[in-house]
């Protein structure tokens, strides 16, 4: 210890620092993946929900929802894929506003890593939990009817699109969660958010029966082009529409480039 | 800026705003030598977290700068993070992760290699006492444990220097004297500690220097006997057999000897210049007054009593916290951790 001076914190050369950067996001990410393992019955009721909403909406609203060429299931089941990550992004706002008021942040802070690590790792582990969600939500669907109609690489192309928007999405929750003063208020504060935005986007019955005004929104939001965008790929036939997977990847650019930039302010200015 | 300084602090100021302006540091000065160990000492509100948490660069100050190691806390925040550890006043660890991997994401945190932190981890896990835990969640630690396991992690890259935020809070006794020797041992190979501490009993036993602070500033500073050398010479402690006996005796005694005792509990303090002809006169006049009493000591005074003479102004009571150790009121441990 004694021989320890200021010699070794040297000034590092980019490539260097965006590699620990990179490595302290992996080592955040696999904290917060080992956290949620650590809760089994959060991993189950979170995957509960949306294997309901499969259920609900096959069974329940499904035959008083007609849709155009195809079957209601095989509608659907894109728009509950998007519905699903979308609500994801609620675990980043509440383990954030955890991380935070257990003081754990305040560690992290005192640490030479990455500012970016803990947003990063945060967002990263909900990406990582959304694909696991999806897969379980794949098999459901195919059981209760779903098809992949228009081949396997375009299911996972929608996916990839869906994954990718969430993950920007993630981004913008994260301020929720540095914002609010606790996780439940994180989650109080994100379903007004989440709930607009992924009901009046086409996921569940075609836009077209929806009043003129809201039309407008439901097919322009990010949502609704998100869901459009992987409509078009899963579905495809009258659904097919390739200017909506570009789009739906511009607004996820967009969004990350805003939310991740406000919400690494939102990060330093905690404390 | 000199080079045998570890840290150093000028003129910090902090002003919160929830609700009502709260100064938390208000003109903040502190320098800390190289390889000592320095007692921020203070009632609770007085400004030692915002202190230690502008030093380890987790909060910004209004005014003022501070350098660690001859790094600028604002400029150089990524080198003074790599340069410090900081255990906090609550036990900053990830309970749903066991000790163990608490302790090696916090060593691969630091940029250690795997194995490094591997290795480092249980260096400290044994030297901890945590081997047998280091498998658990933390969720299942008791009190003592996570504040071990929260020190632990704060030692994990070997910081030349260590800020410690009330580090023995919540433990029992023997932990506490762990913690003391392992925090003599730090010293001893070199690395420099600011420890805030409400215990006097803590920085008498460790800290070369001791800064009082109270609202924000710096009320009082110099090594413990330089303090106590500060105050009167002796204090004068007389016991009754009963509260009732010692508060009408300190009527009597202030009347006496112009100049009141303060009571705790059936004991009066007299803290004088002259102590034995005090003890002499309080004799005197007690036993012309027909008082019984059950003892009568001189002693130097404690930390407890510069404390108290320097934020005069609060009622005993208000201290009673910070008052504690020396009166056996302390509160080392809750009763379940006792049980765990």
């Amino acid at each position: 210890m004694s021989g320890v001076t200021i010699a070794q914190v040297e000034k590092l050369p980019p490539a260097q620092r965006l590699m620990w950067a990179f490595r302290d996001m992996k080592v955040v990410t696999w904290r917060n993946l080992m956290a949620s393992l650590r809760i089994p019955e959060a991993i189950f009721f979170s995957s509960l929900q949306p294997i309901m909403f499969v259920l609900l909406f096959r069974y329940v609203f499904g035959g008083a929802i007609p849709v155009p060429g195809v079957s209601y299931v095989n509608f659907l089941m894109p728009g509950i894929f998007v519905q699903t990550v979308c609500f994801g992004a609620v675990a980043t706002a509440i383990g954030l506003s955890e991380d935070l008021s257990k003081g754990l942040i305040e560690r992290f802070r005192a640490l030479p890593m990455a500012r970016s690590a803990v947003l990063a790792g945060r967002t990263t582990a909900d990406l990582v939990r959304n694909i696991f969600v999806l897969v379980i939500l794949t098999v459901v669907g195919i059981l209760v009817g779903f098809r992949l109609d228009n081949g396997v690489l375009n299911f996972l192309l929608g996916c990839l699109v869906m994954i990718v928007f969430a993950y920007s999405l993630s981004w913008g929750f994260a301020i929720i969660g540095l914002k609010a003063p606790n996780a439940e208020t994180a989650q109080l504060m994100s379903f007004p958010i989440l709930f607009p935005i992924t009901f009046a986007s086409g996921a569940f019955a075609p836009v077209e029966t929806m009043p003129h005004w809201l039309q407008t929104f439901a097919t322009y939001q990010p949502v609704g082009v998100v869901v459009a965008a992987t409509r078009s790929l899963m579905v495809g036939g009258p659904f097919l529409d390739t200017t909506k997977i570009y789009w739906a990847f511009a607004w996820s650019a967009v969004l990350l480039a805003v939310f991740s930039v406000l919400a690494v302010r939102s990060y330093r200015k905690v404390g | 800026m000199t080079d045998d300084l570890a840290i150093s602090a000028r003129g910090l100021v902090k002003v919160f705003n929830r609700g009502t302006t709260v100064r938390a540091l208000d003109g903040f000065d502190l320098s800390v030598r190289k390889g000592t160990v320095t007692g921020l000492l203070g009632p609770n509100g007085s400004g030692k977290t915002t202190a230690v948490r502008i030093l380890a660069t987790i909060l910004a100050a209004d005014e003022g700068t501070a350098e660690i190691m001859g790094l600028d806390v604002n400029k150089n925040s990524a080198d003074v993070r790599r340069t410090i550890g900081l255990a906090g006043q609550y036990a900053t660890v990830d309970e749903n992760l066991t000790g163990r991997e608490n302790l090696r994401m916090v060593g691969q945190l630091t940029h250690m290699t795997k194995a490094t932190a591997k290795l480092k981890a249980e260096e400290l896990l044994e030297r901890f006492n945590l081997l047998d835990a280091g498998d658990r969640t933390v969720k299942t630690y008791s009190g003592g444990m996570r504040r071990r396991l929260d020190l632990a992690a704060a030692l994990v890259a070997e910081p030349p220097v260590l800020f410690l935020d009330e580090p023995t809070t919540g433990l029992d006794p023997q932990s506490r004297n762990d913690l003391w020797e392992i925090i003599e041992q730090l010293v001893a190979n070199g690395t420099t500690v600011l420890l805030t501490t409400q215990y006097l009993e803590e920085a008498d036993r460790l800290a070369e220097d001791i800064v009082v602070i109270d609202k924000g500033k710096v009320i009082a500073k110099g090594t413990p006997a330089e303090l106590k050398a500060q105050l009167g010479t002796t204090v004068v402690e007389v016991t009754f057999a009963s509260h009732e006996a010692a508060i009408s005796a300190s009527a009597v005694l202030e009347e006496e000897l112009k100049k009141s005792p303060m009571r705790e509990g059936a004991m009066l303090e007299l803290t004088v210049e002259n102590g034995p002809k005090v003890a002499a006169d309080v004799l005197r006049a007690l036993d012309a007054a027909g008082y019984d009493i059950l003892g009568l000591a001189l002693r130097e005074p404690s930390l407890d009593d510069v404390f108290l003479s320097l934020t005069g102004e609060r009622t005993k009571a208000e201290l009673a916290v910070a008052d504690a150790p020396r009166k056996g009121r302390r509160r080392t441990t809750t009763p379940e951790e006792v049980a765990k």
